[in-house]
C-alpha cells in the first residue's frame, strides 16, 4: 500500500462520479456508496500506516510489526531517530513541457500517513452523522457526492509528491467548500458566505501559486522531496527561501484563517454542520498548516525559525491565538463560538511551526480533529433535537437533561479543547508550551499560556448556556438518533485517548519516532516533558473554568458585574468592538472593497494632505532648529510643493482613471482594439525600419 | 486566384465583425459579430493552408469552428440571463461595475 497509495484518494473520487450520476437510483440515495468508498479508504489508510510503522522499525532495529509500535515506547526511551527512513514516492510522468517535466504521485511519510489516518476517520463519522442529520434534505444525494469530492480533495493534497500537485488539492479543497458552505444556497446570506469564504482563501492562493513558482526557480523542481533536500542543504539561497516563505505564509493565512483573513472563517457556519465540522476538523482550514508542515524545510531556513526571536510565522500563529479566543467570548451563536475556537487552535499550530515545534504542531493538528469534529457534531446535535434548526444560544439552556448523551460527549470536548489533563488537547498543546519555551521564544510561551486560559473560560460560558439553567427555547428537545450520536461517542473516546499517543512523561513520542522525517529535514530539539509548565497551564485552564463557572452559574448574585457592558462605557465600548469583530470585516467590505471604485483617489489625497504632510511639517520644524533659511525655501515651497502637488495629481488622476471603468464592455473591447492596433503599428514599424 | 484575395476577404470580415462587436447594442448581435470575426481567422487559415500545401491549417479551423460553437452556447446563455434580468438584451444596461 505504500506504493499504491493513490487508491486512497481515487476511491472517494470514483465514489464522487458515482453518486453524481447514479446517486439517486441507490435504496439510500446514494449515501451508502460515499460511506463505503471513505470506509475502504480508511482501511486502506491504517494498512498503510502499519506498513509505515514496519518501515521504521525495520530501519531503526529490524524489530517487526505492531508489536514494536506498541510496546516499544513503554520499554525504552523512545523518540531516538537512529536511521534514516526515505518517504516512499511513487511518481509518473504527466506532462512534458520545455524540457521540464511535470510529475504525479504519491509521497507517503509519517505526516503522509498520520493526515491520511485523520482525513478519513473524520470523514466517514460526518458521513454516517450526515445521514441522520440530513435526513430528508432536498439536495440530499448532492450533499453525499460533495463530501465525497471534499474528502477525495483533501486526500490528494495529503499524499502528493510535488508543488503543482498540492495546488490541484488545494484549490479542489477551496471549490468544495464552496459548494458546501453555500449548500443552502437559497437564502442570500448563506451563498454571501460562500462568496466570502471563497474569495478571502483566494487571496491565499495567489500567495501559494507565487511561492511555487519561487521554489521551482530556486529549486529547479517541482518535487516536494527535491525542494526539502534543498531548503536542508547549507548551499540553499536564503533570500529566494525568505520570498518563498513569506508566499507560503500568505497561502497559510489563507486557508488555515489566520489573522488578518480569519473573517470567512466564522462565516463559513452558514454551511451544514456535519461539513463545519469537516471543514474545521480535517481538511480546507488544516490544509494550510500541512502546507506549513510539509514544505517546513523552506520555512524554517526562510524565516531562520532556528535562531530564536520573532519571525512572522510565529507572530502571526500568537496575534491569532488571542483574537480568536477573545472574539469567542461574545458570540451568541454556538457554531461562531466553536468557529473561533478554531481560528484560535489553528494559531497554535501555526505558531507552533513558527517557534519549531513541528511534532508539536502536527501533534495539536492530530487531536484537534477530534475533538474540534465532536464540539461540532455536537452542536449540531443541539440545534437538530433540541432548538429547532437554531444555533442560538439565547435560545437554548438546560439541554443536559433532555440530550444526556449530547450534553457528556460536549462536555469531553470541551475539556479537551481546554486542555485538561489527560484528555487528548493536554498532550498537544502542553508539547507546544513546553517546545516554545526551550526554542528560546518565551514571549509565545506567554501568548499561549493566556490563550489556554482564554480558551477554558469561552468554553465554559458555551458549555453553561448550552446545557445549564433553563431551557429557553419553543422546541421539545429530546436526545437525536443513533446515526449522529453513534459518531459523538466514537470522537469522544478519540479525543480521550488521542493524546496518549505522543505523551511524553510516560515515554511514549510514537509522533517523534514515526510522523517526524528524518530525511531532508532540519534537526529540531525535542523538549523535554516539563511539569512546571504543564501544571501551570493546567492549572491557568482549571482557574479560568473556575472562575468563568462562578460568573455564570452565579450571575444572579453578581450584582456588580452583571450588566457591566451596559453601564460602564469602556466595557461597552469594548464589548462593541468585539461584536463588531474588531471592524476587519467593515475594513475589507467597506474602505477596501469600495475603495477600490474611486474613493481610494480621494483616500490617498486625504492620506497624503494628513499623513505625509503631517511628517514633512515635522521634518520642517526640526530642520528650523538647524536654519531657518533651509525650512523656508527647501521645505516650504520645494517639498510641500510636491507632496501636495503629487496628493493632487494623485486625486486627480483617480478621479479621471475612473471615467475609463466605466462598466460597459463594449468600451474595454474598445480599448482592447486600440491597443492591439496600435502595438501591430508599432511591430509594423519597427519592422519596416 | 492569389492568397491577397483570401486575406483582403478575411480582414474586410474582422473589420466588419470588430465594428459589430463595438457598435451594436444588442448583445445577440455583438454575438454574431464575434462569428464573424472567428470565421474571418478561418478563411486565413484555410487560405495559408490551401497555398502553404500543408493540412495544419484546416485542422485548426476545424478546431476554431467547434469552439465558436461552445462560446456561442455559453455566449447566449449569458445574454438570455441578462434578458431575465434586466429585461433588455441591451448591453449598454449592463454596467454594474461601474467606477
Amino acid at each position: 500500500m505504500l506504493e499504491a497509495a493513490w487508491i486512497i484518494p481515487a476511491l472517494p473520487a470514483v465514489s464522487f462520479v458515482v453518486i453524481l450520476f447514479f446517486g439517486k437510483r441507490f435504496p439510500k440515495q446514494g449515501a451508502e456508496v460515499g460511506i463505503l468508498a471513505v470506509g475502504a479508504s480508511l482501511v486502506l489508510s491504517i494498512v498503510t500506516t502499519v506498513e509505515w510503522i514496519n518501515r521504521v522499525n525495520d530501519a531503526n532495529s529490524g524489530e517487526h510489526g505492531l508489536s514494536a509500535f506498541f510496546g516499544r515506547g513503554f520499554v525504552a526511551s523512545a523518540g531516538e531517530h537512529t536511521a534514516a527512513v526515505a518517504p516512499v514516492i511513487n511518481s509518473t510522468k504527466w506532462w512534458q513541457s520545455g524540457g521540464v517535466s511535470f510529475g504525479v504521485g504519491t509521497y507517503i511519510d509519517g505526516l503522509a500517513v498520520m493526515m491520511l489516518l485523520v482525513v478519513t476517520i473524520v470523514s466517514l463519522l460526518v458521513h454516517i452523522y450526515s445521514t441522520g442529520y440530513m435526513h430528508g434534505d432536498r439536495r440530499y444525494t448532492w450533499f453525499f457526492a460533495s463530501l465525497s469530492l471534499f474528502t477525495a480533495s483533501m486526500l490528494t493534497l495529503v499524499v502528493a509528491a510535488n508543488t503543482i500537485e498540492m495546488i490541484v488539492g488545494w484549490e479542489l479543497v477551496g471549490l468544495c467548500s464552496f459548494m458546501l458552505i453555500g449548500f443552502w444556497w437559497e437564502d442570500p446570506a448563506n451563498s454571501r458566505a460562500a462568496i466570502k469564504a471563497f474569495l478571502t482563501t483566494r487571496v491565499g492562493d495567489i500567495g501559494l501559486m507565487i511561492g511555487v513558482i519561487i521554489l521551482f526557480f530556486t529549486v529547479h523542481s517541482f518535487g516536494v522531496l527535491a525542494t526539502n533536500t534543498y531548503a536542508s542543504s547549507p548551499g540553499a539561497q536564503h533570500d529566494l527561501l525568505l520570498a518563498a516563505s513569506i508566499c507560503l505564509m500568505v497561502a497559510i493565512i489563507g486557508k488555515s484563517g489566520q489573522f488578518p483573513l480569519h473573517t470567512w472563517l466564522p462565516d463559513a457556519m452558514a454551511g451544514p454542520t456535519p461539513v463545519s465540522a469537516l471543514i474545521h476538523a480535517a481538511t480546507m482550514v488544516v490544509a494550510g498548516v500541512f502546507l506549513g508542515a510539509r514544505l517546513y524545510p523552506v520555512l524554517y531556513d526562510g524565516f531562520s525559525i532556528g535562531n530564536g526571536g520573532v519571525n512572522m510565522m510565529a507572530l502571526v500563529g500568537g496575534i491569532t491565538i488571542l483574537i480568536g479566543a477573545v472574539l469567542a467570548f461574545v458570540q451568541k451563536d454556538i457554531k461562531k463560538v466553536l468557529a473561533y475556537s478554531t481560528v484560535s487552535q489553528l494559531g497554535y499550530m501555526v505558531m507552533a511551526l513558527g517557534v519549531g515545534a513541528w511534532v508539536a504542531a502536527v501533534f495539536h493538528l492530530f487531536t484537534h480533529a477530534f475533538f474540534k469534529s465532536l464540539l461540532f457534531l455536537g452542536a449540531g446535535s443541539v440545534s437538530h433535537s433540541g432548538t429547532h434548526h437554531s444555533f442560538d444560544m439565547r435560545e437554548m439552556g438546560g439541554l443536559r437533561k433532555y440530550m444526556p448523551i449530547t450534553f457528556w460527549t460536549f462536555l469531553i470536548g470541551s475539556l479537551a479543547l481546554a486542555g485538561i489533563f489527560p484528555l487528548a488537547g493536554f498532550w498537544s498543546k502542553d508539547e507546544i508550551l513546553v517546545n516554545a519555551g526551550a526554542n528560546g521564544f518565551d514571549a509565545f510561551l506567554i501568548v499561549g499560556l493566556i490563550g489556554a486560559l482564554l480558551t477554558a473560560a469561552y468554553m465554559t460560558r458555551c458549555v453553561y448556556l448550552t446545557f445549564f439553567g433553563e431551557y429557553r427555547g419553543h422546541a421539545h428537545p429530546h436526545e437525536s438518533e443513533r446515526s449522529i450520536t453513534i459518531p459523538l461517542v466514537i470522537l469522544a473516546g478519540l479525543s480521550i485517548v488521542a493524546g496518549l499517543i505522543n505523551a511524553a512523561p510516560l515515554g511514549i513520542e510514537k509522533f517523534t519516532e514515526y510522523v517526524e522525517p528524518s530525511v531532508a529535514f532540519p534537526d529540531l530539539l525535542h523538549a523535554d516533558f516539563d511539569y512546571p509548565k504543564a501544571i501551570l497551564s493546567v492549572s491557568l485552564a482549571l482557574l479560568a473554568i473556575g472562575v468563568a463557572a462562578f460568573y455564570w452559574f452565579r450571575h444572579e448574585e453578581l450584582g456588580s458585574l452583571k450588566g457591566l457592558t451596559q453601564r460602564s462605557k469602556v466595557a461597552h465600548a469594548g464589548y462593541t468592538f468585539l461584536e463588531n469583530k474588531y471592524y476587519l470585516d467593515h475594513l475589507y467590505e467597506n474602505v477596501i472593497v469600495d475603495g477600490i471604485r474611486g474613493p481610494i483617489a480621494r483616500a490617498s489625497y486625504w492620506v497624503n494632505q494628513h499623513v505625509i504632510d503631517g511628517v514633512v511639517n515635522g521634518a520642517g520644524r526640526g530642520t528650523a532648529l538647524v536654519g531657518r533659511f533651509a525650512y523656508n525655501t527647501v521645505d516650504q515651497r520645494v517639498v510641500d510643493g510636491a507632496t501636495n502637488g503629487l496628493a493632487y495629481e494623485a486625486g486627480a488622476a483617480g478621479e479621471e482613471l475612473r471615467k475609463v471603468q466605466g462598466g460597459q464592455v463594449q468600451r474595454y473591447a474598445l480599448f482592447l482594439f486600440a491597443a492591439v492596433g496600435l502595438l501591430s503599428l508599432a511591430l509594423f514599424l519597427t519592422n519596416s525600419l | 486566384m492569389e492568397l491577397n484575395q483570401f486575406l483582403i476577404l478575411s480582414a474586410f470580415l474582422f473589420c466588419v465583425g470588430i465594428y459589430g462587436v463595438l457598435a451594436r447594442r444588442n448583445g445577440v448581435l455583438v454575438l454574431m459579430s464575434i462569428e464573424l470575426m472567428l470565421n474571418a481567422v478561418n478563411i486565413n487559415l484555410i487560405a495559408f493552408s490551401a497555398f502553404g500545401r500543408t493540412v495544419a491549417g484546416q485542422v485548426f479551423a476545424l478546431f476554431v469552428i467547434t469552439i465558436a460553437a461552445a462560446e456561442v452556447g455559453v455566449g447566449l446563455a449569458i445574454v438570455l440571463l441578462i434578458y431575465r434580468n434586466l429585461r433588455t438584451p441591451d448591453l449598454d444596461a449592463v454596467d454594474q461595475l461601474k467606477g
